[in-house]
């Protein structure tokens, strides 16, 4: 198993933890009750999950503009993961990791970023490197 | 990122800390998508409801605003989500009306102009062919990409309110011509009638698109689609798939030339009745009792306007089922004038202004109002609001008011 994985370089501060993966697609209003911190969408894969604290690992970002606001909005509340791994950023999230000063990257040399790492991993994600490194 | 003169005074804090934080945001963002420098935008456009700021987020403009910084550019805003002549029969609390107020205050104090709406390209200043600005609200954006051939980005709120401030925005993405090119290539099988055949249309070749970076071209098409046909195709791609561009063979202004050039080395995918009943099946419940019907999500045209008021003249909805109408204040005067209001309200229904249903707490009025099972002829909505704990169900414009008549869904 590979110790770490190459990306291009990211967005926000480097942060540890452990991952919560789907090959699933992500927007803060689509999916999300933000209020209690968990995946809301019946039909997403992480439903019912929480996701504070967490390193959520999915494939693209789907949907509307609210989600540049909104990771700010959970960040102040801190009921916020505390960084997203992306196949694509799109825009939006990479403008609201921004303002939220959360850790994002994406474009991973590889391949899959959710095959190459597995919920219950234990990360660091370093988005000025463009690097993942698994610490277990 | 290369930077000018003005844009590294404006880093340096030169033109003060409002500025100095629009354009680090601005570095940040385009140095993730590998932006060589910034490109001067024209206009901006900015999407920031209250349940989408929080509190957070309204703190964070008005302490903006106390610099007394002012936009260097034309910019509007997105709907609202607090109609503040309506909202307490919605079930919106003066929590939520108070964080709308402080809101547009801050915004006027920046010398932004509150339109309040997601179809300024029907209704404001319709972006020209190769303007660069910076919009947000993933169907104007599509639309004006696609259908005006403007080069914009998805800005979300504090980027679109960085570009409005320093006047620029990074030039990666949609500002390169690289970037517009085709990726993949559609056939329409089944020609699409009425708006939710559009929307359905758009939806399924989003979420076949599937990325933000994809380029979808679509061939086929046997009759020229009006704008509002466009605007649901567009919003509902952009909502399925983070689509902000499409390119249609013999209507959008760059299709012709990127046929010729790109096309013919990319797999046809045929969009065919599969792909269209395979969107349309989750959300269809033919016989289930309607708690709300709703006419959102991109707002409504004038033209929209007269269709339902006249769809609506002399019936009555249900006691049961309510019906929501959301418009821009552009159209809402002109609906007045013509007497649609009347039409619509004399049904039963509530036209709201400056708002979009999805926009405006919709949890929280849902709850409020015992409204789960939703009904709606756009495409875009259906697809957000499951995540909002509605039940949210397909129909045509016509059906969706028969069905409001008897309380039940029709078709």
């Amino acid at each position: 198993m590979k110790k770490e994985l190459k990306c291009h370089i990211g967005i926000g501060p480097k942060v540890e933890g452990v991952a919560l993966v789907a090959h699933d697609n992500f927007s803060a209003r689509y999916d999300l009750d933000r209020i209690k911190g968990v995946f809301s969408r019946p039909q997403h894969q992480l439903f019912g999950k929480s996701y504070k604290d967490v390193i959520l690992v999915l494939n693209t970002a789907k949907g509307g503009v609210a989600t540049a606001w909104m990771l700010y909005e959970m960040a102040s509340r801190k009921i916020a993961p505390k960084a997203i791994l992306f196949n694509t950023a799109n825009t939006i999230l990479a403008q609201g990791a921004a303002l939220a000063e959360m850790a994002m990257v994406d474009r991973f040399e590889d391949g899959d970023v959710t095959k190459l790492i597995k919920s219950g991993d234990h990360i660091m994600v370093c988005p000025a490197e463009g690097q993942v490194i698994f610490l277990d | 990122m290369r930077l000018n003169k003005e844009e590294q005074a404006m880093l340096s804090g030169e033109f003060g800390p409002a500025i100095k934080w629009a354009i680090e945001h601005q570095l940040q963002v385009g140095r993730m998508f590998d932006a060589e420098d910034m490109v001067p935008v024209s206009q901006a456009h900015m999407m920031a409801d209250p349940e989408s700021l929080g509190e957070a987020g309204v703190a964070f403009t008005e302490k903006l605003a106390e610099t007394d910084i002012k936009v260097r550019i034309p910019m509007i805003t997105d709907p609202r989500g607090i109609d503040l002549n309506y909202y307490e029969p919605l079930g919106q609390t003066e929590n939520m009306a108070n964080l709308e107020r402080r809101f547009i205050a801050a915004c006027k104090n920046m010398g932004i102009t509150m339109t309040n709406t997601c179809i300024n390209y029907q209704t404001i200043m319709p972006p020209v062919f190769g303007e660069h600005v910076a919009f947000g609200d993933t169907g104007v954006v599509i639309y004006s990409n696609s259908v005006c051939g403007a080069r914009s980005n998805f800005e979300g709120g504090p980027s679109a309110l960085a570009a409005g401030l320093t006047g620029r925005t990074p030039r990666y993405g949609l500002h390169l011509d690289n970037k517009r090119i085709p990726t993949k290539r559609f056939r329409i099988m089944d020609q699409p009638q009425d708006l939710m055949d559009w929307g359905v249309l758009g939806a399924a070749i989003g979420r076949m698109a599937g990325s933000y970076w994809e380029v979808p071209i679509i061939e086929e098409v046997e009759k020229t689609p009006t704008s509002d046909q466009l605007k649901h195709f567009g919003a509902a791609m952009a909502s399925y798939g983070s689509v902000p561009l499409f390119h249609l063979v013999g209507v959008t202004p760059e299709s012709q030339n990127l046929v010729d050039a790109y096309s013919t080395d990319l797999e046809i995918i045929n969009v065919d009745m599969d792909a269209i009943s395979d969107l349309k099946k989750p959300f269809t419940a033919v016989g289930e009792h309607v708690d709300v019907v709703v006419f959102a999500a991109p707002q409504l045209s004038i033209i929209e306007m007269a269709e339902l008021a006249d769809i609506c003249n002399g019936r009555h909805r249900s006691d049961t089922t309510d019906v929501i109408v959301c418009t821009s204040a552009q159209v809402y005067g002109d609906a007045v004038s013509m007497g649609y209001v009347d039409k619509i309200e004399a049904f039963g229904g509530r036209v709201l202004v400056g708002t979009c249903f999805y926009q405006q707490y919709a949890r929280e009025i849902g709850e409020a109002n015992g409204w789960k099972r939703l009904l709606s002829n756009s495409a875009k909505i259906v697809n957000i609001l499951g995540g909002y704990g509605y039940q949210p169900s397909l129909a045509s414009m016509e059906a969706c008011i028969e069905s409001a008549e008897k309380g039940r869904i029709v078709s």
